[in-house]
């Protein structure tokens, strides 16, 4: 039984076909022939690839083909070497990282003896170089950064929702109350922004008939049974697409936050912190919905420079 | 003719001495070993794969009407990059299986780089002199899920177009330099037009730049400080015991790699992934339910998920929801891990040497347990990011699955780590434990009588004996003399020695 002060020959002083390494092949006949049939087999496979690739044949062809391709002649290569080429165990010394007092002391010496010499009593200059260097650091990384892209400013806090703005469809529909059935939903955009990741709104009738006072304060906000949200999500910014009509929650797919749309918005169920900001709408002379206003608070997700309120 | 070639270059760069060293290199033989093997090969089938699609992939946001193989599309206005990611699945000859063997083998590069770090742990590898190289391995970890969420985003489809917009969320979440960094990479608010080229140029140059430098440097390592081993077989700190580079392992590991890449072709032939055309291309008003990332995001989409609504409001700023989980969360773990060589030393194994020989699971019970409990944190985490998909398959409400998950993500590790601790604490008593079963033999002797004998021991599977060894005489008497004096006369037993 080999024990812990078992030693193993190294290979720069032994052959490999030395007598006392064996192949770890049972049966040294049967394990040639599957390694022989295994390169065959890929043979087979990279061939067959070649010529599905010819026919333009469909993409299961093409990948079984090289797949199984490669992966017979993988199997030939592990099984030559692990069951027919001489094992071991070979052993070679692996030297310790470990330095001693004395190397480290005199790598310390040159460096320090060396360096007193350059700089001697020109620390100045050391100063001055320092000095430079560091300001090429920190203005090089000027244009690195402030070219990527423009300050924030203000454009994180407002919409493009104006007063007046007509709610418009992508297709740029202005929407009628018609337009929609009890439990309907479009997805609205002020004229001027179809499309918008930002503007994007969700109109939703809620009730057949009757303004809904969603909070207090937000009386004239919501007539004729319809509401309009902003449709991205104060969690992690995804489109609200979802409306359980029956429960009359908005639902985000992404995180699964739940917004009571009788309620203001107010998030019930996920992560989600803050209602989505209403758009007050009303119905002009000519029966379409404008905005009332733009949005009173940014919309979406929460930012570092957003402000504290609610 | 070929010593010619040979003599010529030899003579001018002396690669001799150092080849005869490298054929010479000893590799243990063992299977886990393999795992970072995996990572590597899958990283050269990217690299190759990646090269391909890059000849067709157009990485533009502008606008196009397509028209291609692709007819349920025809005439969509739709981005050149969504365009052309159609393009090379329908229009170029074999392109939709390069652009699976792609994403099949992203996949299975971040998953094997997991597996070996967890290999790499529990086996104690991380010990000096490797904490640098543990470092660089966990850097190389959070390269590889970086690039490969942007290689996931740049196609421009519904799904990965949201997770860019979620990315854009997260990033605006950091405190103090949030907003700024949002609109530098996205010049300007969200969704701009420059995301997808700039992705392009991290995704298929700069990120795999900075990957091959530090694999060169974790390889590099490697080679220096030559491979970790497992007691037995003559294994010892200063040796290393296998089979050779040449030609063993170069047919073993040669072999491998192809093996790998079969297998990753075979899933990409058969397995579909990330059909973009069922998506859809992105719009932002536009969503796709039951939406998950690739699996490697998957716990941070979980931690998205469970986490409860909070938010700090700040006078004039605010710290939003997704900070928690989308920033801290991520920054704690890699701080962890990064320190962990450090703080298994100082705090738990007080053992500074160096290791070469590793240690079974089950030697540090401490270090597997804490492994196991966090590690089961993030399964958790993981399994959170399919609440939606669970609550329909199950029937069953979001409410309670997500509250399960909730629950779960702290009672789960709390509940692993004394189940791993103990577990480790009983294999320690059961030398046998883990080893094959040698079969029983009968056999029957000349005079007919029956008897049973043990089969041959399998190979590498012996119980080492203990060697003595010669253990330095240390002289205590100072001490216990110190300790007798300042001991009050009820004090009986064992004194504690103090160390330094």
């Amino acid at each position: 039984m080999p024990d812990v002060t078992e030693e193993h020959p190294n290979l720069e002083s032994v052959s490999l076909d030395a007598p006392q390494f064996e192949v770890a092949a049972k049966n040294v006949k049967r394990t040639e022939y599957v390694t022989f049939g295994a390169f065959i087999l890929g043979f087979i496979g990279f061939a067959a690839f070649g010529a599905a690739y010819t026919q333009n044949a469909p993409t299961y062809m093409l990948g079984l083909t090289i797949g199984l391709g490669l992966f017979f002649f993988g199997f030939g290569l592990v099984s030559w070497g692990k069951y027919l080429m001489p094992q071991g165990p070979f052993s070679e010394p692996r030297p310790l990282m470990e330095t001693t007092e004395q190397e480290r002391e005199l790598l310390k010496a040159d460096f320090t003896s060396r360096g007193k010499v350059a700089i001697k009593r020109r620390s100045f200059l050391v100063k001055a170089m320092a000095a430079a260097g560091g300001v090429f650091g920190i203005v090089a990384a000027f244009p690195l950064i402030r070219s990527l892209g423009p300050l924030p400013k203000n454009s994180l806090m407002t919409t493009k929702w104006r007063k007046g703005s007509y709610l418009t469809t992508i297709y740029g529909d202005k929407v009628r109350p018609s337009d929609l059935e009890v439990g309907g939903i479009v997805t609205v955009f002020p004229e001027d922004d179809l499309g918008s990741a930002i503007s994007q709104t969700i109109l939703l009738r809620v009730k057949e008939s009757g303004p809904i006072v969603t909070m207090p304060g937000r009386e004239n906000w919501a007539p004729d049974g319809f509401v309009a949200y902003s449709k991205v999500c104060t969690h992690a910014g995804c489109p609200v697409g979802l409306y359980e009509h029956l429960e009359q929650l908005l639902v985000c797919p992404c995180h699964q936050s739940m917004f009571n749309v009788k309620d203001g918005a107010m998030p019930v169920f996920g992560p989600a912190p803050r209602p989505l900001p209403q758009l007050p709408i009303y119905i002009d002379s000519d029966g379409y919905f404008r905005a009332r206003a733009g949005y009173d608070e940014p919309i979406g997700p929460g930012f570092w420079t957003r402000g504290g309120t609610a | 003719m070929i010593d010619a070639i040979y003599n010529w270059i030899d003579n001018r760069l002396a690669l001799s001495k150092s080849g005869r060293h490298l054929l010479n290199k000893i590799f243990p033989d063992h299977w886990s070993f393999m795992i970072g093997e995996i990572a590597l090969y899958s990283f050269i089938v990217l690299l190759i794969s990646g090269v391909f699609l890059t000849l067709y992939f157009v990485p533009s946001e502008a606008m196009t009407i397509y028209h291609g193989a692709y007819k349920p599309l025809d005439g969509m206005r739709v981005s050149q990059a969504y365009a052309s990611t159609i393009n090379i699945s329908f229009g170029v000859r074999g392109g939709l299986f390069m652009r699976q063997l792609h994403h099949w083998a992203a996949n299975i590069f971040v998953g094997s780089i997991v597996v070996h770090m967890l290999r790499v742990f529990f086996t104690g590898a991380f010990r000096r002199p490797r904490e640098a190289n543990w470092m660089i391995g966990a850097t190389l970890l959070i390269l590889a899920i970086f690039n490969g969420f942007l290689g996931y985003s740049i196609p421009d489809d519904l799904v990965s177009g949201t997770g860019i917009r979620i990315a854009f969320s997260i990033l605006e979440s950091i405190p103090f330099v949030g907003t700024n960094l949002a609109f530098f990479l996205f010049g300007g608010n969200y969704p701009g037009t420059d995301i997808i080229p700039r992705f392009f140029i991290l995704h298929v140059l700069i990120l795999p730049l900075v990957i091959l430098g530090l694999l060169a440097a974790h390889l590099g390592m490697l080679v220096k400080h030559k491979h970790t081993q497992f007691k037995g077989r003559g294994a010892r700190n200063d040796n290393v015991v296998g089979s050779p580079l040449w030609p063993n392992y170069a047919a073993k590991a040669g072999g491998f790699f192809f093996l790998t890449t079969g297998v990753t072709a075979i899933l990409a032939a058969l397995v579909q992934i990330n059909p973009i055309w069922q998506y859809g291309p992105y719009v932002p008003y536009k969503v796709s339910y039951a939406v998950q990332p690739d699996w490697y995001m998957g716990w941070l989409d979980g931690a998205l998920r469970v986490m409860p609504s909070w938010e700090i409001h700040l006078p004039g700023h605010m710290i939003p929801n997704v900070f928690f989980p989308g920033i801290l969360l991520p920054g704690v773990t890699f701080t962890l891990i990064y320190l962990w060589p450090f703080i298994e030393s100082k705090f738990i194994t007080h053992d500074y040497a160096e290791h070469h020989l590793l240690d079974k699971p089950r030697d540090n019970p401490m270090r597997t347990a804490i492994g196991a409990a966090v590690f089961a944190f993030y399964f958790v985490l993981f399994g959170a990011s399919s609440t939606d998909v669970l609550a329909n398959y199950l029937q069953v409400s979001l409410n309670v699955v997500l509250w399960a998950f909730r629950i779960a993500c702290i009672v789960v590790p709390i509940v692993v780590f004394p189940v791993a601790y103990k577990i480790c604490l009983e294999l320690q008593h059961l030398p046998e434990a883990g080893k094959r079963k040698r079969h029983m033999i009968i056999v029957r002797d000349e005079e007919g009588a029956y008897h049973s004998v043990d089969s041959e021991e399998y190979p590498g599977y012996v119980t080492p004996e203990l060697a003595p060894v010669q253990i330095e005489e240390v002289d205590l008497s100072p001490e216990i003399s110190a300790l007798n004096a300042t001991a009050t006369p009820k004090d009986t037993g064992v004194y504690k020695i103090p160390r330094d």
